[in-house]
Parts: C-alpha cells; sequence; structure tokens
C-alpha cells in the first residue's frame, strides 16, 4: 500500500558535503512558517493546558489567586461521579459505532468491489453521507426523529416495526442508540472507502489461483482477502476509534450537556466555558488526551504484534 | 450471497454445486437478486436522509406538521428557501463561514506547501522527525487544548472574533495539508528540479515554477479538503464566539429558530431548507472531484 513511501536510500556515512549541507538548511529554512504554527497553535497551548490541569484557573479572575494545587484537580476527577458516567458513554458509543461501522463497511466494500453496473455511481452516492457536515447531519436526523412529525416513528409505524410513537432522542432508553445511528450513518461509507481501496490492490491472480485449486468464496475470503486487508482495517479501525472517543459534535446537537448523555470532551467543554472552571476542565481535557494516547498505544502494539510475521 | 439461492437444493460437493448453479440461466438470476437487494438497501440506506431533508423542504409547514406524513411533498413550495435565506443570521452565518474557511486553506496551503516542498524533495537530518510530528497532529484531540486556547484568545482580545477562529482552525489543517501534500511530493519523478538547477535556478523558484505546477491538482483537492473540515468545524466555534452575527454555518442551523422566533415548534422546513443550500456546494464538489478525494483520503489514512 506504501506506493509513494518508498523510502531513500541509505545515506553514506562519508563526509557531509557542501552542497548536502545547504540542502539541509534550504529544507528547515522552508520549514520553519509550519513549524511556527505547530508550536503556536498547538504544542504550546498544549504545554499550557497541561500546566493549568494543576492549578486552580478560573476563567473569570476571583477573589482567590490562582495558584498551583498539585494533584488536587486529578484527585477530584478520580472520584467525580459525572466524569466517570461520561467515560462511559463515551466507551459505550466507541465499541458500538466501530463495530457496525466495520462489519457495515467491510460489506458495503465487497459488494462494491464486485464488477457490476452502476458501480460507479454506488461509489458517488458513498461520498453523500461523508460530505455532509456532521452538524448538519445530526440535525437531519433530528428531524427524523420527532417524535409527532418524524419519519421514523411513521415509517416504523406503518410497516409494524413499532407499536406506538417514541421520543427517541429524550428517552434515556433509546437516546445512545440514536445518536450511534447517526455517526454509523455518516461515517460507514468513509470506512467502505477506506477498505475498498485495500481490496483493490489486493492482485486478481490470488482469486484466481484459488478458483482454479477449488476453494469456495467464503475460503477466499478468510484466507486471501482478509489477511491481505490488514493494514487498511487496522488504519481504519485506528481513524475510527480515536474519532468516536473525543466525539462532540453530534452529542451536543442532540443533548447539550444534558447529564445522562454527556460525552468526555461535552464535559471539558461544559466545565471550561460553560462555568469558567479553566484549571479543573483542562485536567479533563489531559484525561481524555491520555485515554486516547491509551488506545493508540494499544492499537500500535497489536499492529507490531499481527505484523511481525510478514 | 449464493448460499440463499442454494438453501433449497439437495447437498453436493461444494465446487461443483456452485459451479453448476452459476452456469444456468436461472442460477445467474437467483445468485443475482439477492446482490441487486443488496445494492438497493445500501442505496437507499446513504441518500434517504438527504432526500429526507429535501422533501421536507420543499414542503410547507401546514403538511409538515400533520399527521400522517406525506413521502413526497403534495404541495411543494420555495417559501422555506425564501425565508431562510432572507434570515440575517443566516446570511452572515454563510459570508462568516467563507471567510474563515477560505482564510484557513489559503494559509494552510501556502505554509503547508512549503513545507510539503522540503519534506518531500528534500534530504536533511529530522525529517522523520517532522513527519511524525505532523502524523501525530492529525489526530491530535481538538478538546486536549480547549483550556488554554480560550484564555488565549481572550488575552489576545480576539474572543467573539472571526480571528480566533481562523487561528484556532490551522491546528487540524496545517498537519493534514503538510501531509497530504507531501506525499503528492513525493509522487513525483525523481530528477525533475535539476535541469532547472542546472540552468542557475534557486530552490524557491524551482518551487513555484517546476513543482507547484505539477502538483496544482492536488493542492485543489488538499484545499477542498481543508475548506470542508474548516466549514464543518463546531466545538471551537461553540467556544469562541458569541455573538449570532459572528456565528458560522454549523452555529447557525443549530440555533435558528425562524424569524417568527417562536420557541414552541422548531421551524424544521426552514432548518432543513438551510441544511440543503449548505450541503448541496460541498456534495457537487465533492462529486466533481471524487476520484481525486479518493486518492487525497486515502493518501492521508491508507499510506499512513
Amino acid at each position: 500500500m506504501s506506493t509513494v513511501a518508498t523510502p531513500a536510500p541509505a545515506p553514506r556515512r562519508r563526509r557531509k558535503s557542501r552542497l548536502q549541507r545547504r540542502q539541509s538548511r534550504i529544507a528547515w529554512l522552508l520549514l520553519v512558517p509550519a513549524l511556527a504554527v505547530v508550536a503556536f497553535v498547538a504544542l504550546y497551548p498544549l504545554g499550557k493546558t497541561i500546566y493549568y490541569s494543576f492549578t486552580n484557573q478560573e476563567f473569570l479572575a476571583g477573589i482567590e489567586p490562582t495558584k498551583w494545587v498539585g494533584l488536587d484537580n486529578y484527585r477530584t476527577l478520580w472520584h467525580d461521579e459525572i466524569f466517570r458516567h461520561s467515560v462511559w458513554v463515551t466507551v459505550r458509543f466507541t465499541l458500538i459505532t466501530v463495530v457496525f461501522e466495520f462489519v457495515l463497511g467491510m460489506i458495503i466494500a465487497l459488494v462494491v468491489n464486485s464488477k457490476f453496473r452502476g458501480r460507479g455511481a454506488m461509489r458517488a452516492v458513498m461520498l453523500v453521507p461523508w460530505a455532509i457536515p456532521t452538524v448538519v447531519a445530526a440535525q437531519m436526523w433530528k428531524w427524523m426523529y420527532d417524535d409527532v412529525f418524524g419519519v421514523v416513528n411513521d415509517a416504523g409505524v406503518r410497516l409494524h416495526l413499532l407499536s406506538h410513537s417514541r421520543a427517541w432522542i429524550s428517552e434515556p432508553s433509546t437516546a445512545l442508540g440514536a445518536v450511534c445511528a447517526v455517526d454509523i450513518w455518516k461515517t460507514t461509507p468513509f470506512v467502505a472507502l477506506l477498505l475498498l481501496a485495500g481490496l483493490q490492490v489486493i492482485p486478481r491472480e490470488l482469486y484466481e489461483a484459488a478458483d482454479v485449486d477449488g476453494a469456495s468464496k467464503l475460503q477466499q475470503f478468510w484466507r486471501i482477502t482478509l489477511p491481505l486487508l490488514r493494514p487498511a482495517i487496522l488504519v481504519a479501525l485506528i481513524f475510527r476509534t480515536l474519532d468516536a472517543l473525543r466525539v462532540f459534535d453530534v452529542f451536543y446537537v442532540f443533548f447539550q450537556n444534558r447529564p445522562d448523555t454527556q460525552t468526555m470532551a461535552i464535559y471539558a467543554q461544559s466545565t471550561i466555558v460553560g462555568d469558567g472552571h479553566v484549571g479543573y476542565g483542562s485536567a479533563v481535557s489531559v484525561a481524555i488526551f491520555l485515554i486516547i494516547g491509551l488506545f493508540v498505544i494499544v492499537y500500535v502494539t497489536a499492529m507490531r504484534v499481527t505484523g511481525g510475521d510478514e | 450471497m449464493s448460499a440463499v439461492a442454494e438453501a433449497g437444493r439437495t447437498i453436493e460437493r461444494p465446487v461443483s454445486r456452485s459451479r453448476r448453479l452459476k452456469r444456468s440461466p436461472l442460477g445467474k438470476v437467483l445468485i443475482k437478486v439477492p446482490f441487486w437487494f443488496l445494492i438497493a438497501a445500501i442505496f437507499v440506506y446513504a441518500l434517504f436522509p438527504f432526500y429526507w431533508a429535501i422533501r421536507s423542504a420543499f414542503t410547507p409547514d401546514g403538511e409538515q406538521f400533520s399527521t400522517p406524513i406525506d413521502y413526497w411533498p403534495a404541495n411543494p413550495t420555495l417559501d422555506n428557501f425564501r425565508e431562510v435565506l432572507s434570515t440575517s443570521t443566516f446570511q452572515h452565518a454563510l459570508i462568516n463561514s467563507t471567510i474563515v474557511a477560505g482564510a484557513v486553506t489559503l494559509i494552510s496551503l501556502a505554509v503547508g506547501s512549503l513545507a510539503a516542498y522540503a519534506l518531500g524533495r528534500f534530504r536533511f537530518r529530522g525529517k522523520s522527525a517532522v513527519l511524525y510530528l505532523m502524523l501525530s497532529m492529525t489526530i491530535f484531540p481538538q478538546i486536549a487544548i480547549l483550556g488554554a486556547l480560550y484564555t488565549m484568545i481572550t488575552d489576545f482580545h480576539l474572543y467573539d472574533h472571526l480571528t480566533a477562529l481562523i487561528f484556532s482552525y490551522m491546528i487540524f489543517t496545517l498537519p493534514f495539508t503538510v501531509w497530504v501534500l507531501t506525499s503528492f511530493m513525493r509522487g513525483l519523478p525523481g530528477d525533475l528540479e535539476e535541469a532547472a538547477y542546472v540552468d542557475g535556478a534557486t530552490p524557491l523558484q524551482v518551487f513555484y515554477k517546476v513543482l507547484l505546477p505539477l502538483i496544482a491538482p492536488g493542492l485543489v483537492t488538499t484545499g477542498l479538503l481543508a475548506f470542508i473540515a474548516a466549514w464543518n468545524e463546531y466545538l471551537y466555534a461553540l467556544s469562541f464566539i458569541q455573538s449570532p452575527d459572528k456565528y458560522t454555518v454549523p452555529l447557525s442551523i443549530t440555533t435558528f429558530v425562524g424569524k417568527s422566533g417562536s420557541s414552541f415548534q422548531q421551524p424544521w422546513g426552514q432548518i432543513m431548507a438551510a441544511t440543503v443550500i449548505v450541503t448541496l456546494p460541498l456534495i457537487t464538489a465533492t462529486l466533481v472531484l471524487q476520484r481525486r478525494i479518493l486518492a487525497g483520503l486515502t493518501a492521508g489514512a491508507v499510506k499512513g
């Protein structure tokens, strides 16, 4: 899959020539603007947020001066029931959406990968949900979920799938499922496209050879498709998991900061901006950062382990 | 897929059975039916919510809020579009979003293409470190720096200014731009610049006279993806913008109350008209550039 990333030949262990030194100076000069922006917009704020998480910084300067409080914020956070619940909500959302998006995305990718008339149109159709902004998609679904005039209730009752109309968003039992459905709808095509890109680089001859040997389609899927698709699968899973863990938009459009359906990101945002507790909110942010980092480490290790036999 | 068609048949050796099924004309149809059914299901699933937004945008309020609902507007109307386009918040939002997303895209492309030139065409120490930094930035959770950004933006007196958004959106557009453009730069043939260097061109001349024209398609795609990302952003806009005349599109769509300002029933027809207006250009651009977008997306993801 790394057609572009051809590694540069190993530099000869020789004294650096004048040309090389000049080259490297020019390269760094070209990088200065980009690095400056990244440092100023990302690295410095990250450092500052970490610093804030050890202070009692408030947005509005109060009577009490801002001071270093050590690990106090993190200690409070550990026992913070609202935060724990938000982690639980986010993790459940992540598991549900990633599993559904992966399974559905795989089915769609396999279907679109086979030759049929209208395949190009199909691929174009798949880009539509992806191109719709998350917030807009959330609004569209919110209207479809309307408890009186929504199409979900209407179609459900007409098709006898529902005995009566429900308030999908305000009922706690259906709220999480409703929000997952939006995310699954919006991002499954993206997962499918990633997997499709992976499918298309698998050489045809492998399947032809398997056909000659009399392997069934199912055997071909398990023995050829899945192993060769592994890099694409892992990338899709990593991207989706990281995205799902920081989910904000859909939940906020559906529930604002309703306590029972708050994600980690919403809790952090409402603590910092809504309540002005910058110090404590920063601790929440750092915790989110660490949780996401944990997932990255797990995935990267998994990739190393499973990729080792190649 | 063939499992459904095979279900009623006698059991034989699997290979010959599926082969024979494929050869008979009836078998061909039996295999095709579930396949086309699946295609139709995917089609409807992907498009129905958008169809519903269009349908609701053309439905007058009288029909919108009455049961049983119509699946096709009996008396289509443009009233919702007219109403929403004459609302000043929405007009402002369209302009604001264009300014913010446009500025962010231009700055990212300018700064990003220079960096991509260095990363894609030069050999120097620390290159892979810079590449890793950019890659880790593309998966950086925006929420992680909200606290510091919030106080920084207030300190610079940028709170409730569009500049605050242009500033903060760089965090996700720039690393992405650098990453994707680098892969475009690397994709160019190896000794492309040499002739120009022999003729005495400076690196900067090589950059904008030789390389930039060659990666122009890449610039368009990357720019479009950056533009869409900035156009869609919600978290920072919600946190750093307060007055309705500074709202970006996502903010205005989620807080839309219509002209009457009635809070009894949300003006869903108008909201859907707004979503159609906002989404249509994005979908059109995406479809026109779909091949390149797929290449760009997979360069950013699969090749990671």
